[in-house]
């Protein structure tokens, strides 16, 4: 030993006791673990800080000083310039000033089709399991086969029949992603269930419907919050494919899957007029991705970091 | 094992019956009449009966679906509206060129994916590993139409070497040739499918990895390259049957798409064009066709899981008591 | 006697998040050749971790500090390359694990798993049929009836102790000089607890290799062990033969673990006495004693500074300040005192 012992008078006495202090408390918030997560991941923060600008530029398109819908001829297939940040298309549109109207309307629809998809999902996927049972039983089959439907091929024909427009796209697309929602919130209510706390408020005489909404929805907001940012993201995406088959959003109103699909007709000659559209989505949609996997990682219970 | 086989029957029948119903309550909710489509100015009252009568139109939703489904389930799906002529044969003849597309490209993406997957998963947190993850992330992210779109302005417009539609170039019909106008297509459909590939076999990597047989494996000498090749292959790809299951759904859904955007004259191209003029015999059919090749798959893939995994094979047996 | 395992002030450190967490901090203790060590303490003492140094299976984040030293044979191990450590791993020294049924791999057949360590170390260039004859010898040897069909076997074909018996077979099969126990009976049933037991004991009569035996359980090592390793925070805290250790206990952990020990001979009213308390955080261990917290004879001294490693002769060593001449030992129910201090 290099450090020299020092003995005093009363070093070999007995210790005395002192009574157990109590452990360190952890305060575990949800929002606090949110942002200690996206602070120690540099793309996370990037994803973030894309979002934020794409959401406040899509708010602010009324600013833009050009009509997104007006036609100008002359300046059809304008090159991109100080004026014109994008160029134009071959209406002679300010395709910036188009973009930000089709973020708008992108935007939009996945945020309201996620809405209403954990909307739907988190109360099925709720009541199923904490009522469980029979009703459990057939809300499950129900779900299974909502999940085993190819989606995708019943939203084109759905859309094909329907009158397109942003509430049946909206409506489309929540009718075909609620049920992983539901599937996930199930699980985590049937977990939450047999808790001491849910059970000694049940004890204490709290309704059903008290309980669900006071006690269990908080505690499964962590996965619900998840599935909300991945699902955004793949309304976005799913929304650009439809839109792009000319089954979404219609002219003259444009998404950015419609703007690709009249930019397809001149891929060959303007390409540009493809590429801003394309690049916003999938910037968009990948920081929506990645915003749900930093989520995933801040919220759900960690087994070794 | 059997009674396993058969459970799954039952729920595939179930599933293919709700697809139909549905997609026919669809089409029978929709707006306009079918029967304008037949009916002509010039036809008399009595004309137009005989036809409305013919086409089971006079009857409710629920005997026309009746009426469908023995139809159907002789394999006649009724004609077309636009080319009066049986629908089956006319999907039937594309069918070919849609699955040498949508086979390639399952290829394609398990071939490039498994080791991808695996190699990010071993590497976790290197630089190796963030560049295939990140490439997994655009994969996921990126709208299949729109890098095909990409594909076409550089290998097309910009450089010329490719093809930028259809199957063949006219008066020529040599596999060379289809080879060429198939990479780009290809390679579309492979990206989309490969991401969540890519993720599974990395994740499923990783989980495997810190098993606690692969620390007896090391105890044992085994190399870290045989421990990948003897231990972790096979216990991440058994999982994979059942993605490739999956994968169907956005093949089929992709190959709609992608076979629009690449003018690929295959099911889905054939579709979209019957979705553009509402023949409703034809989309009726291709929804049946895409559902029963989706629900056939994932019925195959848990039935080879179940063979490939002893775990599975035993848990199924047990349950059903023998 | 000579000695196999030689291990010098072996330091390792796991970096995580939190910071550096000093698992096991310097010690140093001897495996001879054909005898039993055992490694005991509760789960976070470091007694585990040891064992992986043992076969450089330390992997990131955790890390084998400066200065740390494992002769093996006269070799220091720890500056083995890859290459030597494949030769060495099953070869030299073979490892069977607490949960067999995680430690196989599910999806291949228990044969194979066996040939496999053979296979790794095929010196001799036996054909593939002669290494499956060996195999199912070994099962024989581990009492495995029916050994021809159970080579066929996945694990979850088999019950608890037939698959702690095929681990043993396994790392058995090359005829090793060590064999690390890392808890082999602790998932097992009580009745088959004392057939694996046995079976490693006679084993090593038979092949007369050296066992390192890693358990929480001093009941367990009792039977089996010669010289014994009370490990606590990282740490010796005692260490000596079987029988000093039971029938002369310096250190207040061991007494208190040898307390926690189910006893049949004594009567069934006696409570089972647990040791209160929990081990201390090992990112910022304590530079005094770190079971002083917990001791119920602590004294001042024991918070202030760490006690000096004392021999008692016999090769009993024990770290604890109240083997000091001025300490109050009043009420302890040890023997203590005596030492020599260097």
């Amino acid at each position: 030993m290099e450090n020299k012992i020092v003995i005093h008078e009363n070093s070999f006495q007995r210790m005395e006791k002192k009574p157990k202090e109590l452990g360190t408390v952890y305060h575990r918030s949800l929002w606090k673990d949110i942002v200690n997560e996206i602070k120690s991941n540099p793309v996370a923060v990037f994803a973030v800080i894309f979002l934020i600008i794409i959401i406040i530029a899509a708010l602010l398109a009324p600013l833009s000083p050009y009509d997104p819908n007006k036609l100008d001829l002359a300046n059809k297939f304008a090159a991109p310039s100080s004026e014109h940040f994008f160029g134009c298309d071959a209406y002679g549109r300010d395709y910036f000033t188009r973009a930000l109207y089709g973020g708008r309307v992108s935007l939009l629809v996945g945020f309201c089709a996620m809405l209403v998809t954990v909307f739907i999902g988190t109360t099925i996927g709720i009541f199923s399991g904490y009522i469980g049972g029979k009703l459990d039983m057939l809300l499950m089959r129900f779900t299974d086969i909502f999940l085993a439907l190819p989606s995708m091929l019943l939203m084109i024909v759905l859309n094909t029949i329907l009158k397109p427009g942003m509430v049946t796209l909206i409506l489309v697309l929540s009718l075909f992603s609620w049920a992983s929602v539901a599937r996930i919130t199930r699980a985590e209510t049937m977990s939450l269930k047999e808790r001491d706390f849910v059970i000694a408020s049940k004890n204490l005489g709290a309704g059903s419907v008290l309980i669900a909404v006071k006690h269990i929805l908080p505690n499964i907001l962590g996965p619900v919050i998840v599935a909300a940012s991945l699902g955004v993201a793949s309304a976005i995406l799913t929304e650009s494919s439809l839109s792009f088959l000319g089954l979404g959003i219609s002219i003259p109103h444009a998404s950015w899957g419609s703007m690709l699909q009249e930019a397809q007709t001149y891929i060959l000659d303007k390409p540009l007029l493809a590429v801003y559209p394309g690049l916003l989505i999938l910037l968009t949609v990948l920081s929506f991705n990645i915003l749900g996997d930093v989520l995933r990682s801040a919220l759900e219970p960690k087994i070794v970091k | 094992m059997l009674k396993y086989c058969l459970k799954k029957v039952g729920q595939l029948a179930i599933v293919m019956l709700l697809i139909s119903f549905f997609s026919f309550a669809i089409i029978d909710l929709a707006p306009g009449d079918i029967s304008s489509m037949y009916l002509t100015e010039d036809m008399t009252e009595e004309e137009k009966q005989i036809v409305i009568e013919k086409l089971g139109l006079d009857k409710s939703m629920g005997e026309q679906y009746l009426s469908w489904a023995a139809e159907a389930l002789q394999g006649n799906f009724g004609v077309s509206l636009s080319y009066k002529t049986p629908v089956m044969p006319m999907l039937l003849k594309r069918l070919p060129s849609t699955i040498l597309l949508m086979g390639t490209s399952l290829v394609v993406s398990l071939v490039l994916s498994i080791p991808l997957g695996l190699i990010a998963g071993y590497k976790k947190n290197t630089w190796i590993d963030n560049a295939i993850s990140g490439f997994a992330y655009i994969g996921m992210s990126i709208p299949s139409f729109y890098f095909g779109m990409l594909l076409i302005i550089l290998f097309t417009a910009k450089l010329h070497i490719l093809p930028s539609s259809g199957m063949h170039t006219v008066g020529v019909d040599t596999p060379l040739d289809t080879f060429i106008h198939m990479i780009m297509p290809v390679l579309t459909m492979a990206l989309g499918t490969m991401a969540s590939k890519i993720r599974y076999v990395r994740a499923n990597t990783i989980g495997q990895l810190s098993e606690e047989y692969v620390l007896a494996a090391k105890a044992k000498g085994t190399t870290p390259a045989e421990i990948l090749r003897k231990h972790v292959l096979k216990n991440t790809l058994l999982p994979i049957i059942t993605i490739i299951g999956m994968n169907l759904a956005s093949l089929v859904c992709g190959s709609f798409i992608i076979e629009s955007v690449f003018g690929w004259p295959g099911v889905g191209s054939f579709a979209m064009e019957a979705i553009g003029k509402r023949d409703y015999p034809v989309i009726m059919a291709y929804v049946m066709l895409s559902g029963f090749i989706l629900v056939v798959g994932n019925f195959v893939a848990d039935i080879l899981y179940s063979f490939a995994d002893p775990r599975i094979k035993r848990g199924i047996d047990v349950a059903n008591g023998k | 006697m000579s000695t196999l395992v030689n291990v010098k002030n072996l330091s390792v450190s796991y970096f995580t998040y939190a910071g550096e967490v000093q698992s096991v901090r310097g010690i140093s203790f001897d495996i001879e050749k054909g005898k039993t060590t055992a490694l005991v303490g509760e789960s976070g003492c470091g007694k585990s971790v040891t064992s992986k140094s043992l076969l450089g299976l330390i992997e990131k984040p955790g890390v084998i500090k400066e200065g740390s030293q494992i002769f093996y044979e006269g070799k220091n191990i720890l500056e083995f390359k890859d290459k030597e450590w494949f030769a060495f791993r099953g070869k030299e020294c073979s490892m069977i694990f607490q949960d067999a049924l995680v430690s196989l791999n599910p999806t291949m057949m228990v044969g194979k798993q066996i040939m496999e360590n053979l296979q790794n170390h095929n010196d001799a260039h036996l054909s593939q049929s002669e290494i499956q004859k060996r195999a199912q010898e070994m099962l024989d040897l581990v009492g495995i009836p029916d050994s021809h069909a159970c080579m066929n076997k996945y694990p979850h074909e088999l019950s608890g102790g037939m698959r702690q018996r095929v681990m043993i077979a396994t790392a058995l099969i090359t005829n090793p000089k060590l064999l690390i126990a890392d808890e082999p009976t602790t998932a097992l049933d009580v009745t088959i607890q004392a057939q694996i037991l046995e079976l490693m004991k006679q084993l090593q009569k038979k092949l007369g290799m050296a066992i390192i035996m890693i358990t929480h359980d001093l009941g367990v090592v009792a039977d089996i062990a010669d010289e014994i390793v009370v490990m606590y925070a990282g740490k010796i805290v005692e260490r000596g033969s079987n029988e000093e250790i039971f029938y002369n206990p310096r250190h207040p952990y061991t007494w208190a673990l040898m307390n926690s020990v189910p006893r049949l001979d004594l009567d069934n009213k006696q409570e089972l006495v647990t040791i209160e308390g929990s081990i201390p955080d090992m990112i910022n261990p304590p530079k005094s004693c770190a079971f002083c917290s917990r001791c119920p004879y602590a004294m001042n001294i024991c918070a202030e500074y760490e006690p000096e490693t004392v021999d008692l002769g016999n090769g009993h060593q024990v770290a604890c300040w109240l083997t000091d001449p001025r300490a109050d030992i009043t009420g302890v129910p040890f023997h203590t005192g005596g030492g020599k201090h260097e």
